[in-house]
Formats: structure tokens, C-alpha cells, sequence
């Protein structure tokens, strides 16, 4: 327990301050889709960075996380089968009483945009929603609802009552919207406008830049919430595969239930690298075929 | 590695054998072996114990890091086979700001190093009664390990009284250290001039690059370290991971998550015994460092005189 000057005491599951103070706060649900091959010490720092944000606000209160593995059809170089990537964030996040792994985006035949995923995602929620508060929905949407509208993150679409969902990634995944045939620009103004990201900064990146230089990203930036990783921290899955390859370790890097499983089920060799190694990127394939101009 | 007529020479990586309890293994001098229709010679390799001093307030996963990497590095060298790492927390008389007490700082480095088959927390430093110079430390740690290798060398002893047939090299020690280290050789009035010598040049160094410090600079512009350079060890870390533990004791004073960068273990003990508050992190302000005071020397001399 910790005090601080205001004499509220602080738990590491944080209570947050607007709470004391009677203040609107929105319910909010993370959610980070990636390959997660493997995950990583740093894919969990992520969350927390992100939960400390949002709380830190006061407008916030993070109740989930959610880790999406992608489905093998990605066709990533060196992308192992999911259920290895499942198996070891499941192992990742044993001990974490708020973030949960979900296999529906692995379980897909096709490759699904992300957009797809989050949509899918935030209707599931709003389904558990409703269900568990049934008695309260009278009483309490009205005054939700009347809120709701006159905020201005419901500027594109009317959100429903109950958590908010956003989706939760690196600066390199917001500077991947600019790839050319990567990201269908609907699908962007869609997560921006309508869901929300949390985007954290990794060295080398200038995410305000990269949002003050797109008309769309700066439409919606109050919807883009920027988190400052003071702890460098680079710890990316590349390097831990490439460190696993030539024998080194990678203790503290990742959890070691998540090492122990790497090493019983013998992953990430030369040969699992080169997995895909000829094939196109999935959503390049996608969307490079379909239109002439992004 | 060449072939010369029919004999190979060079080191040869034998795999899981030599890594567990390597002591009496790794010390074979010569193994002849028919491969393929060449003659095999491995020379031995010198075994190798690192030592980590340092505040460790807390310690981080950062921390078990640079052993991970340093050992990784050693091996690469193809002339150690690093069989032990210690932990070795400076005593509460070092008087740095904010340090916690010295029984909490062994109690997590303990925790943390649990599931460790290598490392170990060693108490001796932090239970002597003033602060310890490194050089001190070292030569306590290198006269135990000598110790302790004569008398595995004497139970091993044939019952005849003979010596064992194959000589053995008792472990090297040397100072495992984050670049920044290094730069600390400057300050004035932190270390005596005949202590460096005998920590870089007796024992040597194995240092761990961290963030934008370059440790090939400060080995370039200081003329002891550029003498024994040989023996001073260079470890690349790629992965830039800057969990330092006074970012670390800023988060907790925040109510920051720290976790992932500090095993659960030492969060829970953290929170348990309420370390790393505003307070603590006030304790031994406007204090001087204990090598200050010690190590006073007068004016004018630096370690470049």
C-alpha cells in the first residue's frame, strides 16, 4: 500500500483517483494483436505501461487486456504454428490477474484485418455486457447514453454502452498504417475513429509526428493516446529468435515458463525462420490484387 | 580452425556436458579423439567465476541479464567456460542516497536468483563493518575460491597420495560490470590508482555495453585501462534494455507497474516490507559517499598524475 499526498492509498492493481472524486469513467479493454512469436517480456510491459496511462488520467479505468496471436495465415517469415504462440502466452500470462489470451483471431482459416478482429472483439463484449447487467441497463444507460453524446470520441459512430476498446500497439504498427497496401484505409479511420489506440513509443520513433503528418490520424488524435516508455525497452521478438538460433540465452527476456517451453518443444531453429521465407505478407497479397491505387 | 595434415586443432564446443558442475570436466587438459580420420586436440578451456558488486537497490532483471550475456560472450571466446556468478550487494556504509537496507537488498537478490543454477548472492561484502573497496571484495572472493578448489583437488586425490593424473586450473575471477563502470575509473577521489591496476590487470573485466555508452571509448582514453585491454572484456548488448534500478525506484514511488522488469518475487517483498518510497529515497541525502571520505586524498592527484 502506498500513500500519496492526497492520503489515498494506492494498490498495485491501481484505484483510480476519479473514482474518489465522483468523475465520469469510461470502462476500457486492451487489446494487442500481433504475431507474438514468441512473446515477450516487453508485449507484457506494454500492457502495464498502458493500464498506468489510462489510469493516470483519470478518465480511465482498464479492466482487461487482451492478447490476440495472429492465425498462420499471415505468412510471416519465421511465423511458428499458433498453437505453440498460444500455448506460450497462455504460459506468459498465467500469473496475471487482468490480461488473458484469446484464440478466435488464430482459429480463422484466412488472414483477418485487424479491424475484423477488434470488431469481433468489442461485440463480444458488449455481449457479456449486457448480460450481466440487465437490471442495471435502465438506470444507468440513459444517463450513459446522454453523456455520450455530447463527448467527442463518439463523433464517428454512437459507441454502445460498456467498455471501450482499444486496440493496444507499438509506434512501429501506427508508422505501419503508411505502407502502401498493409492497412486498408477504412479500416484505419475505423480503429482510430470509432475504438481508440494506445500506442506505445519505442526509441527511435516520433509517434506525434508520424499523427501530426496524416489528415485522418490527426482527426481523431484525442482517440490516439500516446504512452512515453521511459524504461527502454527493446527487447523484440526478432532478436529473442535470432538470440535462440545461435544458442544464447535469453533468460529474464521472457518468462522463464515461456523459455522452458521453447526448449522442450525445440522452437525457433535456422529452419523455423525460414518459414514462408518466399511467400507474400498476407494483406499484401490481399490488397495488391484488389486495387491498382491505395 | 585449419586442417593440417590429418590433426584439428581448435576449440570444440562439447555441448551440455560441459556446462552443468563443469569444475573437474573442464579442466581436462588434452582429450584425443578419432573423428572422421582425424585426430581431434582440445585444449582446455580457463575456468571463470564473475562478480557482480554494486547497490542491487533492487536488483532487476536487467541485472541477470548481463551474467546471461557476459557468460554467453565468455564461451564465444572459445578460452573460458564460466562456472559460477555472484551477486555481491554493497554494505549500508557505502552511504549512497536512497539505498536501502542491506538485509532487504540480499532478501531480494535471493528471491530473484532462486531458480538460478549459477548465480549465487554471497552476504560477505555487506556484513563487514565499514564499506569494502572492490579490489578488497575481489581478493576475498579469489583467496576463497582458491581455498576451496585445493580441497576439492586433495579429496580427489588418488588413495595412493598421488596427484590425479590430469592437472587442473582453479577458476579465474574477474568483475562483472555495466559500461558506466568503466567511467567511474574517473571520478575523482572513487578509486586509488594501485586498486584499479590490480582489479583491471590481477583480475580483469568483462563489461556489458549499455545504452548509448560506448566502453571502447573509455578503454581508448584512459592509458591503464588501453594497457591491459587484453583483459578487459567487451560485451555487446544488442537489445536495448535500460531497466535501470533507479528508473525502477522511480516507477514504485510513483505506483508505477514494474512488473516485467523485476521478478514477482521482489515486487511482492517490495510491497510486503513498503521499500522505495519519497522517504527512502531521501535517506543518506547530502551524505558523501563512503570511498570519498576513505579514500581521501590530497588535492591535485587524479588518476591521470
Amino acid at each position: 500500500m502506498k500513500k500519496t499526498t492526497l492520503g489515498v492509498l494506492y494498490r498495485e492493481k491501481a484505484v483510480p483517483l476519479c473514482e474518489m472524486q465522483n468523475q465520469k469513467v469510461t470502462e476500457v479493454v486492451l487489446l494487442a494483436c500481433g504475431s507474438f512469436n514468441p512473446i515477450t517480456n516487453m508485449h507484457l510491459r506494454m500492457f502495464e505501461l498502458a493500464r498506468d496511462h489510462l489510469q493516470d488520467t483519470g478518465q480511465y479505468n482498464v479492466v482487461k487486456g487482451i492478447i490476440s496471436p495472429v492465425g498462420d495465415a499471415y505468412k510471416k517469415k519465421g511465423l511458428i504454428e499458433a498453437s505453440h504462440r498460444l500455448e506460450m502466452a497462455r504460459l506468459a500470462t498465467a500469473n496475471s490477474d487482468w490480461i488473458k489470451v484469446d484464440d478466435w483471431e488464430s482459429l480463422q482459416p484466412e488472414w483477418m484485418e485487424t479491424a475484423k478482429v477488434v470488431r469481433h472483439h468489442y461485440e463480444e463484449l458488449h455481449a457479456e455486457d449486457h448480460n450481466k447487467d440487465d437490471v442495471d441497463t435502465v438506470k444507468h444507460g440513459k444517463k450513459r447514453r446522454i453523456e455520450e453524446n455530447h463527448s467527442e470520441s463518439s463523433r464517428h459512430q454512437k459507441r454502445k454502452d460498456g467498455p471501450q476498446l482499444m486496440l493496444l500497439c507499438g509506434a512501429d504498427v501506427l508508422e505501419s498504417f503508411a505502407v502502401p497496401n498493409l492497412w486498408k484505409q477504412e479500416d484505419i479511420a475505423e480503429i482510430v475513429g470509432f475504438y481508440g489506440l494506445v500506442c506505445i513509443t519505442r526509441s527511435g520513433s516520433d509517434p506525434y509526428k508520424f499523427i501530426q503528418q496524416s489528415d485522418e490520424l490527426w482527426t481523431h488524435h484525442k482517440n490516439i493516446h500516446v504512452v512515453h516508455e521511459w524504461i527502454t525497452n527493446e527487447i523484440s521478438a526478432t532478436h529473442v529468435r535470432r538470440a535462440l538460433r545461435r544458442g544464447h540465452s535469453v533468460r529474464y527476456l521472457l518468462p522463464e515458463n515461456v523459455i522452458d517451453y521453447i526448449r522442450e518443444q525445440r522452437l525457433y531453429s535456422a529452419e523455423s525462420e525460414r518459414k514462408n521465407a518466399d511467400i507474400v505478407l498476407a494483406p499484401l497479397q490481399r490488397y495488391t490484387s484488389a486495387s491498382s491505387s491505395s | 580452425q585449419r586442417f593440417t595434415s590429418g590433426t584439428f586443432c581448435g576449440t570444440v564446443e562439447l555441448g551440455e556436458q560441459y556446462l552443468c558442475d563443469a569444475l573437474s570436466k573442464c579442466t581436462r587438459r588434452f582429450i584425443n579423439q578419432r573423428v572422421g580420420g582425424f585426430t581431434m586436440v582440445v585444449t582446455h578451456r580457463v575456468p571463470l567465476i564473475l562478480l557482480a558488486c554494486g547497490s542491487f537497490n533492487p536488483i532487476t532483471n536487467q541485472h541477470m541479464r548481463l551474467f546471461e550475456l557476459a557468460r554467453d560472450h565468455m564461451h564465444g571466446t572459445g578460452q573460458y567456460q564460466v562456472v559460477g556468478g555472484i551477486v555481491s550487494p554493497v554494505s549500508d556504509g557505502y552511504g549512497k542516497q536512497g539505498l536501502a537496507l542491506a538485509k532487504h537488498r540480499i532478501a531480494m537478490a535471493k528471491l530473484a536468483l532462486q531458480t538460478s543454477s549459477w548465480v549465487t548472492v554471497d552476504e560477505w561484502e555487506s556484513q563487514q563493518p565499514d564499506w569494502t573497496e572492490t579490489v578488497e571484495t575481489m581478493r576475498y572472493h579469489s583467496g576463497r575460491i582458491l581455498k576451496e578448489f585445493r580441497k576439492k583437488l586433495e579429496m580427489q586425490r588418488e588413495p595412493n597420495g598421488n596427484p590425479p593424473p590430469l592437472s587442473s586450473v582453479s577458476p579465474h575471477l574477474k568483475l562483472l560490470c555495466g559500461a558506466d563502470f568503466l567511467n567511474s575509473f574517473k571520478v575523482p577521489g572513487l578509486w586509488l590508482d594501485e586498486h584499479v591496476e590490480e582489479v583491471v590487470g590481477r583480475f580483469g573485466l568483462v563489461c556489458v555495453s549499455r545504452g548509448n555508452l560506448q566502453p571502447e571509448h573509455a578503454v581508448h582514453e584512459s592509458d591503464l585501462l588501453h594497457h591491459h585491454r587484453h583483459n578487459i572484456f567487451l560485451v555487446k548488448e544488442w537489445v536495448r534494455n535500460e531497466t535501470s534500478a533507479t528508473e525502477v525506484r522511480r516507477a514504485l514511488r510513483r505506483g508505477l507497474s514494474v512488473k516485467y522488469l523485476v521478478p514477482d518475487s521482489v515486487i511482492d517483498y517490495i510491497h510486503q516490507h513498503n521499500l522505495y518510497t519519497e522517504d527512502s529515497e531521501r535517506r543518506n541525502e547530502g551524505t558523501l559517499l563512503r570511498p570519498l571520505i576513505k579514500q581521501a586524498q590530497p588535492p591535485g592527484k587524479s588518476l591521470d598524475d
